[in-house]
Formats: C-alpha cells, structure tokens, sequence
C-alpha cells in the first residue's frame, strides 16, 4: 500500500482507477481519460495534486535563502503579497533537481515541489538552509485540489460562496489569496484558466464532493498528463532533470540574470553553458500521420549527425492526432522524423505549445 | 470484473481467437486488455492477403497511455481487417468481443488454437 491523500476513499467511491504514482496511490482516470481531458477544455475539471510537497519558508533570511536557492529570483515578488513565481531549482553543474512554484505570503514564502523529488529536494533545501536565518516547515496535512477549465473560477465560486467570490474575481493569473489555512491561487497545469486550492485535510472530500455537484469532472493524472503536454508544459524526470539544464528545457525564461550581483546555484555553469552556445533546444513535434509519437523515441534531424529524443508523446485529444516535446540539435529545421517502430515518419517541428485555452496554437 | 467469454481461447499476451462456421479465425484482444490499456486511439492492422506464422507481430494497439504489439494466435492468410477501426478505434473499447474486432485469418492449421489458453486458464492467469 503507497502513501494517501486525504481525498483516497472519495476517489475509489467514485470509482478512479488508482495506480502507484511515485509511492501515492493515485487515480488514473473514473472512467475515460479523453473525456476527462475534454471536460477540461470545454468546461471544468478537477484533481487531487494533494501529493506535492507544500514547504512554508520563514524568518529573516528567507528572502536572501530564495534569491541563492532558486534560479528565478524572487525579488519580482516584492511588494507583491500572493505572487507566485515558477522557477528552477539547479544543482552546482546547472542541471535541475527539481521545477517548483514560489509563493509570496505575507509574511514569508511558500513552496510547491513535487511529490517524486521530496525527499532529495528536501535533503538540498535543508542543507543550503544551513547558513541562512531561516526555518522550513512541511505542511504535510494539507490538501491541494487543483481546478481547471474556462467554467473552473465560475463553478468553484458557486461552491464556496458569497464570502469568497470578490476575492476570486479580484485574483490575477498567477496570483493567490490566503485566508487561514485555505490558499486559494490562480495557477494550473493545463493550459486553461484555473485555481489550484490547498486546504486542510480533513476538509478536502467535503468540497471535492460540492465541486462534483456543482458539475466539476474528477479527473485523474492520465488527463493531467495529456492537458500539461498540450499546453507544453515541462514534467519533471522527462523535460530536464539533473543532467539537464534549464536552458534546452524550454526555461531559459526562468532563469534571472540581473542583477548580475546575485549569485545563485548554478549560475556560473549556466554562464559557461551560454559562452559556449547552446547546442540542444526543446521543441514540439506533430505527427499528422496515423500514429502516437512516444518518450525515448529518436528524432532524426536534418544537417545533423546526432539524434534528437522524445521526452514526452501521446495522442492529443484536443487536436486528434499525436504530439511530443523533444530535444533535438538546436539547428532543427521546420521538419524531421520520428522513428516508431523502425519506420521513420515525418513530423513537424513547432513551437513547444499546442494548445491554449481550448484552441490549438499550432 | 472484465468479462471473459467462455467459447473464445485466448493467449497470456490477451488476444482472443474464435473458430467461425467458414472455417476462418476472427482475432481481437480482451476485455481485460481493452481495460488495461484505456482510451484505444490507433489501430494498426496487418494487410489483407499477407501471411503470418502463430506468435508473428500482426498489428499494434496504441491507447493514450500506451502502445502494445498484437500477435497472431494462428498461422495462415490475413482474409480481412476491421476497416471500423480505422475511423472508430474506441470500438475496441466499447465492444471488444464483437464490432471490436482486429482481423481474420484464414488458418493453415486449425489444431493450432488448442494451443491457446481456454476461458477457465485464462481466467486464473489475468487474475495473477
């Protein structure tokens, strides 16, 4: 038996498939994959992501600890209680121990890492702590549920209420609002307009089940992982990982040079890296042949004798045939092929983001 | 509960195969197959006239989730392919056992599907 959120009998009372999903039992889809995904294009749905790691950042020096800490500087947080901000977090050779999402809370910092780096990201966390005045708190006991889709702000407004609706509408995109343990943030994992809500545990089934009522789809991480790929949005262990670095993984806007007196892990590798030229980018694929582009899968690119990979592929549901990221030589052209099953196929090169707000963005 | 049909044989690698009056085997993949799998999005079947040995790759399933090879029970010639599936895959959801279908073959050995699991052993090792 793996780990649990709060939400598991709601889950298997409502018929999810679950599966291990690094060490959490979690549900893969209730149903349909691809009517979840849909429900989440065209309407609303929701997920339990209680199974990332919530980490509450405090004291003095917890500001000066981020700005060494995280590639992305949370200086551009300033002034500005509620803002998050999604960064890297790089070892000394510039490569990714993990992606997460910055909070500013008043006071202090909140951080969202994810589930299957806990323990390595805490480890590092805990030991670049050491020579700063600051203290890093777990909260363990909260539930996060993620809702999202064009009616998600509308249909969650509906099931909390009159107390809670100026605050949702007065919400900007990447913006979040705390009000004793509930943290309500505009901020997703799909591409559509949405809130991700962490809550107390023992409160988490109650409202799932009034958003369930309130016509909000349960959706599992079948669906979770179709929508971020279609948005084009990085997964870690597949779009970068400690041997890759931020900048041939789509997050090079993540990473804050200036000023250029801060110093923060990884910094000098990454200038090295830059002084270099950069050799690999990440870009999207299309196969609009018959057939679903996969991870590990080689990509042969043209005026270049190294192969590109496929880190992550399948089918899009939105767009009906299949799409990928890849890292490929970073002089790809608008074309190349995809070898699936010994058989090269074409595909195009694009962009790595396909789909917005429902449309495709191709 | 995957249904299991009990007048169908079946390999561990979870097709089905059943005899029919023509003396042709129709092939298609379980109930418990199509459940693993999920959402059914592309299906490659073999072509109409090749010849194929039992235990050859005849064709591939691909869900969203995942792809997986399917291998002809029988050895013999490929007399037809469910064209359905082409334009409709989610068929081998909804209907494994009938409008499902992958292909039919014409067997150069019929004896061969003794070689098969029936519903009793492949009951007990999709349950393992």
């Amino acid at each position: 038996m793996g780990n649990r959120t709060p939400l598991y009998d709601t889950h298997v009372a409502m018929g999810g498939k679950m599966v291990d999903f690094g060490g959490w039992d979690m549900p893969l889809h209730y149903g349909s994959q691809l009517d979840e995904h849909n429900k989440v294009r065209t309407d609303a749905g929701m997920f339990d992501v209680s199974h990332m790691t919530v980490v509450d950042v405090d004291g003095a020096g917890a500001r000066d600890y981020l700005r060494y800490l995280l590639a992305n500087d949370v200086a551009k947080l300033d002034g500005n209680p509620g803002k998050a901000l999604y960064t890297g977090m790089l070892n000394e050779k510039g490569g990714v121990i993990d992606d997460l999402i910055v909070y500013l809370r008043d006071p202090g910092y909140r951080v969202v890492v994810n589930c299957a780096t806990r323990e390595k990201d805490l480890a590092w966390m805990n030991k670049q702590a050491e020579s700063f005045e600051v203290t890093l708190t777990e909260r363990p006991q909260l539930a996060m549920i993620a809702i999202q889709g064009p009616n998600a702000l509308s249909k969650t407004k509906e099931v909390l209420g009159i107390d809670w609706t100026a605050a949702i509408d007065a919400l900007k995109v990447f913006q979040s609002v705390a009000r004793g343990e509930w943290f309500v943030a505009r901020t997703g994992y799909t591409g559509e307009d949405g809130l991700e809500i962490m809550l107390p545990g023992e409160d988490a089934s109650g409202f799932w089940r009034a958003l369930d009522e309130a016509g909000v789809a349960p959706c599992g991480l079948g669906a979770r992982d179709t929508l971020r790929l279609e948005a084009g949005m990085n997964l870690y262990g597949h779009e970068m990982d400690e041997e890759t670095s931020p900048l041939i993984a789509n997050m090079a806007w993540t990473v804050a040079w200036a000023p250029e007196s801060r110093n923060f892990i990884g910094r000098a590798a990454l200038e090295e890296e830059k002084a270099k030229g950069i050799e690999h980018k990440l870009v999207g694929l299309v196969l609009e042949e018959r057939g679903v582009l996969r991870g590990g899968q080689y990509v042969m690119v043209d005026g270049s004798d190294e192969r590109g990979i496929i880190t992550s592929g399948t089918f899009s549901p939105t767009l009906g045939y299949s799409i990928a990221l890849a890292r490929v030589p970073a002089n790809v052209g608008d074309t190349a092929e995809v070898e699936i099953r010994k058989k090269l196929q074409p595909v195009k090169v694009v962009k790595p983001c396909f789909v917005r707000n429902g449309k495709s963005v191709i | 509960m995957s249904e299991i049909r009990n007048e169908l044989k079946y390999l561990s690698s979870h097709e089905w195969a059943r005899l029919e009056e023509d003396g042709t085997v129709t092939i298609g993949i379980s109930d418990h197959a199509q459940d693993a799998l999920g959402d059914v999005v592309y299906v490659e079947t073999p072509e109409v006239g090749s010849t194929l040995a039992a235990g050859d790759e005849a064709g591939v399933v691909e869900s969203v989730k995942a792809a997986s090879d399917i291998y002809s029970p029988v050895s013999g010639e490929v007399v037809e392919v469910n064209e359905t599936l082409e334009e409709s895959p989610e068929t081998v959801n909804s209907s494994p056992y009938d409008d499902g279908w992958f292909f039919r073959i014409k067997p150069s050995d019929v004896s061969e599907l003794d070689n098969m699991l029936d519903a009793d052993a492949y009951r007990s090792e999709s349950e393992d």
